[in-house]
């Protein structure tokens, strides 16, 4: 079984889970809108269980290539492979049930939902019943509302928000809207996680809490986590392999600490060096 | 777990004041009937009240839940009647039980009210806000066109159908009849509704439309309302629950059609036009989005509320409309809300969260 499937060159971390098909391959991706290459040659490789950052200065596509994986934008150019399987044609929805789950920059929830409702729409497709036991309150309605509730409970605790689970949705704090936006993702059980920059707006201290968290979840699901951040601290202290994006190409790919003292980077961040 | 018990009594709270809404409002007209407490022209009204009380709550299941304005309901409600009334006709001879004949005649009416939101939300639901209104209103009047068209007949080989010619087109044999007969509609109608019957397909109305929002399809309905592009993102198929919720809507209109139909003896295509239309959607506006009770109050005042003001005789109309026009300026006021709130003890966060 463990025909070694060589993890190609476009791997951030090459030694990472090389035995197992990668979960997600992006080959020479690409995007135009209309004239303007939004995102060119976008070779990424992430494993299994790989916390990645897509880091990069405003307007480098880091969301256009998040769009791009979960097919909200269908690319010009180049080849997904989620899991090893092509997903060309894909719709976002059928992209999020062969395991891409995301989160948005400018939050998403349901917002006039209760927190509860968020996660178990997130659970949608996990805990199917048809329209009319739903309807005629049939005995498989009760055995599976009862198994969403417990689930979604369970999912809430990640964060510590079971006692949330009756607010609605849009009043709670900018922080617990991200949580619970990350826990709506998961809901969906996902092979990887997409998070569209997780801690904008939260304070040190709560950015240290997720940094944590997103550890957590990880471990316990075993999932790969892919994330766009503008916290350095935050990208620099869980991201084992960072890749950053300038004006749609892929500028530097590393561990954090190669990417610290790479120059392309520092020079698309902070600009050239005066020629002295 | 604690808090589970609130939300689950909160839920269960406002289904079980709706139910219990419906069924006291029955029980104290059934009352107020047998002590001959209801003027005649009112107790003719109670089975009109009825089938716009289903009216109102199947279009806020489009309006409130799904989250799309449309304008042309009434297109619903006269495919049920007049499909409802042909096979009640139809039926006379085969189903001799009137109340059995009602119901069949109801089902009937919501399937090919349901093959009629089918066809209409193919390419309806495509749309998006205003365009889904303008379109909407199109096929009410499209509807209401080709029923003005329409004859069918009856006779011992079976029902016989013409478009745009006359009834001697369809060609009857001699023991048959005409039931619908192009723009003068249907004047042979059985009268089979009745108040109990009404009181009934209300019961089955809030059962399937409270129970379809409180159940994981009515989640996703709803998940699509709040934010489309996070329904598809957690992996909800939006077209078939937007199509889901329209059908639904629309064979409960369709019932309600057959209702309706089958408590006159005459009915035209022309009774189900634009004007309807509006009239159900300020229900639904008036009873608040989403808020299955408010509909049936509402549904219910303004029914009765015209015939009420008929000793304004010629300023009706006018009257009736300030009379809206001030309802609504005072279910929007936050001081008379406040005032509200104080009296009946209720916390802001509470008041909040009835849209359910």
């Amino acid at each position: 079984m463990s025909n070694m499937i060589p993890v190609k060159s476009d791997a951030i971390i090459p030694e990472r889970d090389a035995d197992k098909t990668p979960i997600l391959e992006c080959i020479s991706l690409g995007i135009d809108f209309g004239g303007l290459t939004a995102v060119d040659n976008f070779n990424l490789t992430i494993g299994r269980t790989e916390i990645a950052g897509l880091i990069g200065p405003n307007g480098a596509g880091k969301t256009t290539v998040f769009n791009l994986l979960t097919k909200v934008y269908q690319p010009t150019r180049g080849t997904i492979l989620l899991n090893g399987i092509d997903t060309h044609g894909m719709s976002t929805v059928k992209v999020n049930q062969a395991g891409v789950a995301r989160t948005f920059q400018n939050i998403r929830l349901f917002s006039t939902l209760s927190v509860e409702d968020n996660v178990k729409i997130g659970l949608h497709n996990q805990m199917p019943y048809s329209m009319w036991s739903g309807i005629f309150r049939l005995p498989k309605y009760w055995s599976v509302e009862k198994k969403s509730h417990e689930r979604a409970m369970e999912l809430l605790s990640i964060f510590d928000m079971q006692d949330l689970a009756d607010s609605r949705a849009g009043s709670l704090p900018y922080g617990a809207q991200r949580r619970l936006e990350i826990v709506r993702a998961l809901a969906t059980n996902p092979g990887i996680l997409l998070l569209d920059e997780p801690a904008a707006g939260m304070n040190p201290s709560e950015t240290a809490e997720l940094m944590d968290n997103i550890r957590k979840i990880r471990d316990m699901f075993h999932i790969a986590v892919m994330l766009i951040e503008h916290d350095m601290n935050l990208v620099m202290g869980i991201c084992e392999g960072i890749c950053v994006l300038n004006y749609g190409k892929i500028i530097a790919k590393g561990t954090p600490e190669e990417i610290q003292a790479n120059p392309a980077v520092i020079e698309a961040y902070l600009g050239k060096k005066k020629e002295a | 777990m604690k808090n589970k018990g609130i939300r689950l009594t909160r839920t269960t709270r406002t289904s079980a004041f709706t139910y219990g809404l419906v069924i006291v409002a029955y029980i104290i007209l059934r009352i107020l009937i047998g002590f001959g407490g209801i003027s005649s022209s009112l107790q003719g009204m109670l089975v009109p009240i009825c089938a716009y009380v289903v009216m109102a709550i199947s279009l806020n299941l489009t309006v409130g839940i799904l989250g799309e304005l449309s304008l042309g309901h009434a297109g619903f409600m006269s495919v049920g009647a007049f499909t409802g009334v042909t096979a009640a006709i139809a039926m006379t001879n085969g189903v001799p039980s009137a109340g059995l004949r009602l119901a069949l005649a109801m089902l009937i009416a919501a399937a090919c009210a349901a093959v009629a939101g089918v066809i209409i939300g193919i390419p309806v639901l495509r749309l998006k806000g205003d365009y889904l209104a303008i379109v909407t209103l199109a096929f009410g009047e499209i509807i209401k066109s080709i029923l003005n068209n329409m004859y069918v007949g009856v006779d011992g080989a079976g029902l016989h159908f013409s478009m745009l010619t006359s009834s001697d087109a369809l060609g009857l044999a001699a023991d048959g009849k005409v039931i619908i007969n192009g723009p003068m509609g249907i004047s042979t109608i059985p009268e089979l509704s009745s108040f109990t019957a009404g009181f009934i397909l209300i019961l089955v109305t809030l059962f399937i439309v409270l129970n379809l929002i409180h159940s994981r399809a009515g989640r996703a309905i709803m998940a699509q309302r709040d934010n489309r592009i996070a329904a598809e993102s957690v992996g909800i198929n939006v077209t078939k629950y937007k199509m889901m919720a329209f059908v639904v809507s629309a064979a409960l209109a369709g019932a309600a059609g057959a209702l309706f139909a089958m408590n006159f003896s005459t009915i035209v295509a022309n009774k189900f036009d634009f004007n309807t239309s509006i009239l159900i959607l300020v229900f639904v506006v008036l009873g608040g989005l989403g808020n299955m009770w408010g509909s049936i109050i509402a549904a219910a005042a303004l029914t009765i509320l015209p015939e009420l003001l008929r000793k304004f005789s010629d300023y009706r109309m006018l009257v009736y409309a300030i009379v809206l026009i001030l309802v609504m300026l005072a279910t929007n006021n936050p001081t008379i809300k406040q005032f509200f709130r104080k009296l009946f003890g209720k916390k802001k966060t509470e008041e909040d969260v009835s849209h359910e």
